[in-house]
């Protein structure tokens, strides 16, 4: 399955060197591949605050969406970004959709798995919205920012 | 009221946009029914027995005269000439076509309304006290909470693939009417001792298969902290709630398989985190929102008026309407009309075109322009001047909408039951009509007194049985409809889970056998003893007696 990677607001094949992916079992038993940095894979059902002490041994993190329905890994996302301050990439692996699109990315997700064929719909559901109600992991400023910087510029 | 700004008009308007373009792919066949039933159950919009149903959301029950109009339009036009008030303050319209959809929450948005999160496991329409702004015993009118919790949860991008639908109800006074003990989050805002005003916060309420009454997670919260504080037991509630079998996995089953102190544990500490984070909205946004909820401009009046007193001592019919359906507002020389969407023989909560254009029009008049709908399926005038009461009743007769039996036994909650749902095993409405005409007809509901019957078709329980005094549940036995009754259950600030009260009865042993219980509390209740206090004082045995006397000797 190709991963596209969210640049500015668009998607695009991945250009660089896949890392090299290590599943989060394989890291508790101690496993260390030679090299680099790493693509860890983790189930929705940990605690993603496990990896916080060796996150910088890693320059992905995949989560899962083993359905569209288990929301999980929007959780772990912004702990990933907001809390741990994780810079490296996420990315949606499982049951992804066109219609989760603009919540993953918000979530802080910026790479998905999905069907090049699904790349023209997926594009245009991240800009579903152009306005938001509530701060995330993204940098889209919520209505009630933008009310307040009006309410000084008037 | 709240006035949208070009913020929310456009974030309503895009949402248009995009539920159309998913009707467009599913009418052309692009996407087949089981890819577009999540999508369209984001948007509201269910397959029923014989068509869709789209559910509306009127945020905490607020409604200007324009947007009831609007509703009455939508009816018009695309419904059969009629909507149905639901238990959470939306309406629900039972037969539009899919390729109309589109076209509604177009004519929606037009009055600063939509569909969003009426549906899916999500967070669902907030909801309130009907007499908010109006209520004598309020600290403070708690819309304005109300409406930063809708937007903060609208399209919460975290927040929208939760194990379960999540239900949030918020009330600022003593006497519960929003019903937040039974919700996943419960809101009270209350003064403290040192004076202050904060939030008592619930957590775990609900009812469905398997009641629970909500447990106090937070004594007090400050008020400027309550969206980091929601933003808390959500994470933990998305990250631990259950998923693997969907009758388990709403918050209230987390949290009694956990125990509330070790949930309050996981939230305090997920809230120490993020409660300095921004999530929280800076004390002007409260403010621009608080505004839009400014008192109308009352007249100052005497508490009593000669032409209210004049018109009830010379229409009996109008001062038993006073006497039933008014209550006592803050302000002097006003009252809070009821409007019983609950008429005799009438399936409870269905409101006409006509109707709601009547609504509307003495709203506008005589109401401030402003209309609530109840979580008991009612509608109400929440600032009517004395003076105008016997108008307002004589307006509100001419629209067959002066029935005056609010809490008392035909004032009844019921789901739509087998004449509508899928899901249920039997018919409710039929059951609330039969037991509404009897009481009615029989002209002893005054002597009664509150009492509140509520029947579910089906365990779901989308016509809260288990808080009715009297609950009536539907239960398929071989095919057959049975009513199972419990009993003792309220849904207020007293809040309990009825007792079931023993093997199931027909649909017709089941009317003879709530009036049976009507007559033995009638013959046993003392002075003023409303009929769950003489249940709460005299025990289920005495009344299950009650119940099955005549069966039994039959």
């Amino acid at each position: 399955m190709p991963t596209l990677k969210l640049r500015e607001g668009a998607l695009a094949p991945y250009k660089d060197a896949k890392p090299t992916e290590i599943s989060l079992q394989s890291w508790r038993d101690g496993v260390r591949p030679e090299g680099g940095r790493f693509a860890i894979v983790v189930p929705n059902d940990t605690d993603i605050r496990e990896i916080a002490p060796s996150l910088a041994s890693f320059s992905v993190v995949i989560l899962d969406f083993p359905k569209f329905r288990d929301g999980r890994a929007y959780s772990q996302a912004r702990i990933l970004r907001d809390q741990l301050g994780f810079k490296g990439e996420i990315r949606a692996r499982g049951d992804v959709l066109r219609d989760q699109a603009f919540f993953m990315a918000r979530a802080g997700f910026d790479a998905f798995e999905l069907e090049e064929s699904r790349i023209e719909g997926f594009t245009e559901a991240l800009r579903t919205f152009s306005q938001v109600y509530q701060p995330a992991a993204d940098d889209a400023v919520p209505a009630w920012r933008l009310r307040a910087a009006r309410a000084v510029a008037a | 009221m709240y006035r949208y700004d070009e913020f929310d008009e456009t974030i309503v308007r895009e949402r248009v946009k995009e539920f159309r373009g998913q009707v467009e792919r599913r009418l052309s066949g692009e996407i087949t029914e089981d890819q577009f039933k999540p999508l369209r159950l984001m948007n509201g919009l269910y397959l029923q027995l014989h068509a869709y149903m789209l559910r509306v959301a009127i945020p905490y029950g607020t409604l200007s005269s324009r947007q009831m109009r609007q509703l009455a339009f939508i009816a018009r036009e695309y419904d059969k000439g009629y909507g149905h008030m639901t238990t959470r303050q939306n309406i629900q319209y039972n037969w539009p076509a899919l390729v109309d959809t589109p076209a509604i929450l177009d004519a929606l948005a037009d009055v600063e309304m939509h569909a969003i999160q009426t549906s899916g496991n999500c967070i669902r329409n907030v909801t309130s006290d009907q007499y908010a702004g109006a209520a004598e015993d309020e600290v403070e009118d708690p819309r304005p909470w109300c409406e930063i919790i809708r937007q903060w949860s609208s399209f919460h991008p975290e927040f929208s693939f939760l194990p379960r639908k999540f239900k949030i109800a918020v009330t600022a006074s003593e006497h519960d009417r929003a019903a937040v003990k039974v919700h996943d989050i419960g809101l009270r805002l209350y003064k403290n001792s040192e004076g202050r005003t904060g939030f008592e916060v619930l957590v775990g309420g609900g009812l469905g298969r398997t009641p629970y009454i909500g447990h106090v997670i937070r004594d007090f919260l400050p008020k400027e902290h309550l969206l980091s504080y929601l933003e808390a037991i959500l994470r933990v509630y998305n990250l631990l709630g259950r998923r693997d079998n969907a009758y388990k996995a709403r918050i209230k089953i987390q949290v009694n398989a956990e125990g509330i102190d070790a949930f309050r544990g996981m939230v305090e500490e997920e809230w120490a985190r993020i409660k300095d984070s921004g999530v929280d909205l800076p004390r002007e946004e409260i403010e621009r929102i608080r505004r839009y909820f400014a008192p109308p401009p009352f007249e100052k009046l005497p508490r009593e008026s000669t032409a209210f007193n004049d018109a009830a001592a010379s229409d009996k019919g109008f001062a038993r309407w006073a006497r039933v359906n008014t209550v006592a507002h803050k302000q002097p020389g006003y009252a809070i009309v009821n409007i019983s969407l609950k008429p005799p023989g009438k399936p409870p909560g269905d409101i006409s075109d006509e109707q709601m254009e009547a609504a509307a029009h003495i709203a506008e008049r005589y109401s401030f322009d402003e209309l609530r709908v109840t979580h008991e399926q009612n509608i109400c005038l929440p600032h009517v001047k004395k003076d105008d009461l016997y108008a307002v009743y004589q307006s509100l007769q001419a629209a067959d909408l002066a029935t005056a039996n609010i809490g008392l036994a035909s004032d009844i909650i019921a789901c739509p039951g087998l004449d509508y749902c899928t899901l249920a095993n039997a018919r409710s409405i039929p059951i609330a009509e039969r037991i509404a005409e009897r009481f009615s007809a029989a002209g002893v509901e005054d002597d009664i007194g509150e009492l509140k019957i509520k029947i579910s078709g089906c365990i779901n329980a989308c016509g809260h049985h288990h808080v009715g005094h009297i609950g009536i549940l539907g239960v398929d036995k071989k095919g057959e409809e049975f009513y199972q009754i419990t009993l003792g259950g309220s849904g207020a600030e007293d809040a309990s889970i009825g007792e079931i009260a023993g093997r199931g009865l027909s649909s017709d042993e089941v009317i003879d056998a709530v009036e049976r219980l009507v007559d033995y509390y009638r013959a046993n209740r003392q002075d003023g003893e409303r009929f769950l206090d003489a249940y709460r004082r005299l025990g289920l045995d005495r009344f299950k007696e009650a119940i099955y006397a005549d069966a039994q000797a039959a």
